[in-house]
């Protein structure tokens, strides 16, 4: 029985098939844990690696597949272009660049969604049919994809300032509730085959990329972290959805494990920034441009970099709180060098990272770690705050929002409440600052009115230089 | 895969990826976002099958583009959180210049 022999040497790819794909959501899981911690994180993602290549390899020995040229091509083309531009992006664009990739496979996801649902309402409905479950499942799928593809697209924009503005007017979560009204209701037409037609399904997967759009553009710059993290999260079930559908266990294993992993993350962002996620997504706060802080009073008093050279090489402790600013300037290696010449002087130096420094938490780490310092003098709010009282100097370099003491003050202060470095308690606060500008969420800044702090005029990277020539001389 | 088996699945690997992540400290965050987002990048098997069975010109269209951001999505995901784990490390991972030469 030729027929019976086929089927079971059928059978016998995918059982081969699905104990690799066994293998690559353990590699994932492991791979997972280990990148939770900074001593074993570079093993982790190379586990990882290994998983998708061994998923990757087993699939082309996928029964009945075909359009081999095609695939190959598409792996080529998307790989190589990745690749490269992976390779180039400069660390202070990271945020933006992990968008884009999470779009495109949510963007993937749609596209698997749009396959199955063309095949199943196109020519003749060549494909088996789904259960009721499964074309569920798919379109649901194919729309939270089509939404993170949208989004992250519009968050990509917005962080590399392609897209300078927010989208605000009345209505608006109106509106996006009736557009993710309109999407579900052509989706459940579609997934239970009362009109599941070919325009009914173009129809959805576009309703379902104007609502990614309409839902990120209102939110602003200095939210995105969140949102692309929320994104992250939405792909990953995306991906199991569709994984559901297609009846492999790899894409709902690793889908779900980044649904849950990444909602939590999610939280733990809106958490260190003071922000509840349903605050994040709907209430449009986190733009540029939000000043209305009136209430801070006195001067600002300038100072050189020769005498806080003095100041910081005969003090006790140095603590150097950094900033997006420093990244912006280029001048971490400039900080690190400072802060080496220091420490070779017997100063005690250390860095505090708010866990919102740079534009994602923990993207200051990564930019300090890119220049070398090591992450053990790095400490984060909770380890530091309380020594902020016993340092000499308070070094603030680029950062603003984080440091300012109205937080904890005003009530009326779109941060009142958000848990900040306490530099203002330092002895002596250098604030090194371009000019007399607010920060990026427009607020008003206490800090630097304060009888303790000083003003450091001038470019991050140009003002630290001065400040090594000045530790140097103070022999 | 029958439904119910699909939702053990479901439900397990939700608890694990809760688990796996609940107790990482604010330095790796944005590494291991990126790293998580690089896991999602096995939405490229599933492309790869999807193209594979397609059979008309529009769902051939719609299945390369599929596999394309698919590849983009894994391989873009990999490069920038290895480039990023890389550079992690520790004081006594590396040559000193401070205090061992002075004192």
């Amino acid at each position: 029985m030729n027929d019976a022999a086929s089927f079971a040497g059928g059978i016998d790819a995918r059982s081969i098939i699905d104990a690799s794909y066994l293998v690559t959501a353990a590699l994932f899981i492991l791979g997972l844990k280990r990148m939770s911690s900074p001593v074993t994180a570079r093993s982790g993602i190379l586990w990882a690696g290994a998983g998708m290549l061994v998923a990757t390899l087993v699939t082309f020995a996928y029964p009945g597949l075909s359009n081999y040229e095609l695939i190959l091509a598409a792996i080529l083309v998307g790989g190589v272009i990745a690749w490269w531009s992976g390779k180039r992006v400069a660390m202070t664009d990271m945020p933006q660049m992990i968008a884009l990739y999470n779009g495109m496979g949510g963007g993937a996801a749609a596209a698997i969604a749009a396959v199955e649902l063309y095949g199943l309402a196109g020519a003749g409905g060549h494909s088996e049919p789904l259960s009721l479950a499964a074309s569920s499942l798919g379109v649901i799928g194919g729309i939270i994809g089509a939404v993170s593809f949208g989004g992250s697209l519009i968050a990509f924009g917005k962080l590399q300032d392609l897209i300078k503005r927010s989208f605000r007017f009345g209505g608006q979560q109106i509106l996006n509730l009736l557009i993710l009204v309109a999407a579900l209701v052509v989706g459940a037409l579609v997934a239970t085959g009362y009109s599941a037609t070919p325009a009914m399904v173009t129809a959805l997967f576009a309703i379902a990329l104007v609502l990614g759009f309409s839902m990120t553009l209102p939110i602003g710059g200095a939210d995105m972290p969140v949102v692309i993290s929320l994104y992250n999260a939405l792909t990953g079930l995306a991906v199991a959805f569709e994984g559901f559908v297609l009846g492999n266990a790899a894409m709902i294993i690793a889908g779900t494990v980044v649904g849950s992993a990444g909602t939590l993350l999610t939280q733990l962002m809106a958490k260190a920034m003071n922000r509840s996620l349903g605050n994040v997504l709907f209430s449009g706060f986190g733009d540029t441009g939000g000043a209305t802080s009136g209430a801070v009073t006195g001067s600002m008093k300038a100072i050189e970099a020769a005498d806080v050279g003095v100041m910081m090489a005969f003090g006790q402790k140095v603590i150097i709180v950094p900033g997006y600013g420093l990244a912006v300037a280029q001048a971490q290696h400039k900080i690190w060098e400072l802060a080496q010449l220091l420490v070779d002087r017997g100063v005690n130096v250390k860095f505090a990272i708010h866990p919102v420094a740079g534009r994602m938490p923990g993207h200051m780490n990564v930019l300090l770690a890119e220049a070398g310092v090591p992450y053990d003098i790095i400490s984060d709010l909770d380890e530091i705050n309380a020594e902020f009282e016993t340092a000499d100097v308070a070094l603030i370099i680029g950062a603003n929002d984080v440091v300012n003491p109205v937080a904890r003050t005003d009530k009326s202060s779109p941060i009142y409440g958000m848990p900040i470095l306490n530099a203002d308690k330092a002895k002596n606060v250098i604030v090194i600052k371009r000019g007399k500008g607010a920060g990026f969420s427009g607020i008003e800044n206490a800090l630097f009115y304060l009888d303790n702090t000083r003003m450091l005029y001038g470019d991050a990277q140009k003002a630290t230089a001065e400040l090594i020539t000045a530790v140097k001389a103070a022999g | 895969m029958t439904g119910i088996v699909a939702l053990y699945i479901f439900m397990l690997a939700a608890f694990t990826g809760y688990e796996v992540i609940s107790r990482v400290p604010v330095i790796l965050h944005t590494p291991l976002m990126s790293g998580s987002n690089f896991v999602h990048g096995i939405v490229l098997v599933g492309a790869m099958v999807a193209l594979g069975h397609a059979v008309t010109p529009l769902e051939k269209t719609i299945g390369t583009i599929g596999v394309l951001l698919a590849a983009g999505n894994a391989v873009g995901g990999y490069v920038v959180t290895e480039r990023m784990l890389e550079m992690f490390k520790s004081s006594g991972g590396r040559a000193k210049r401070g205090g061992g030469a002075h004192g």
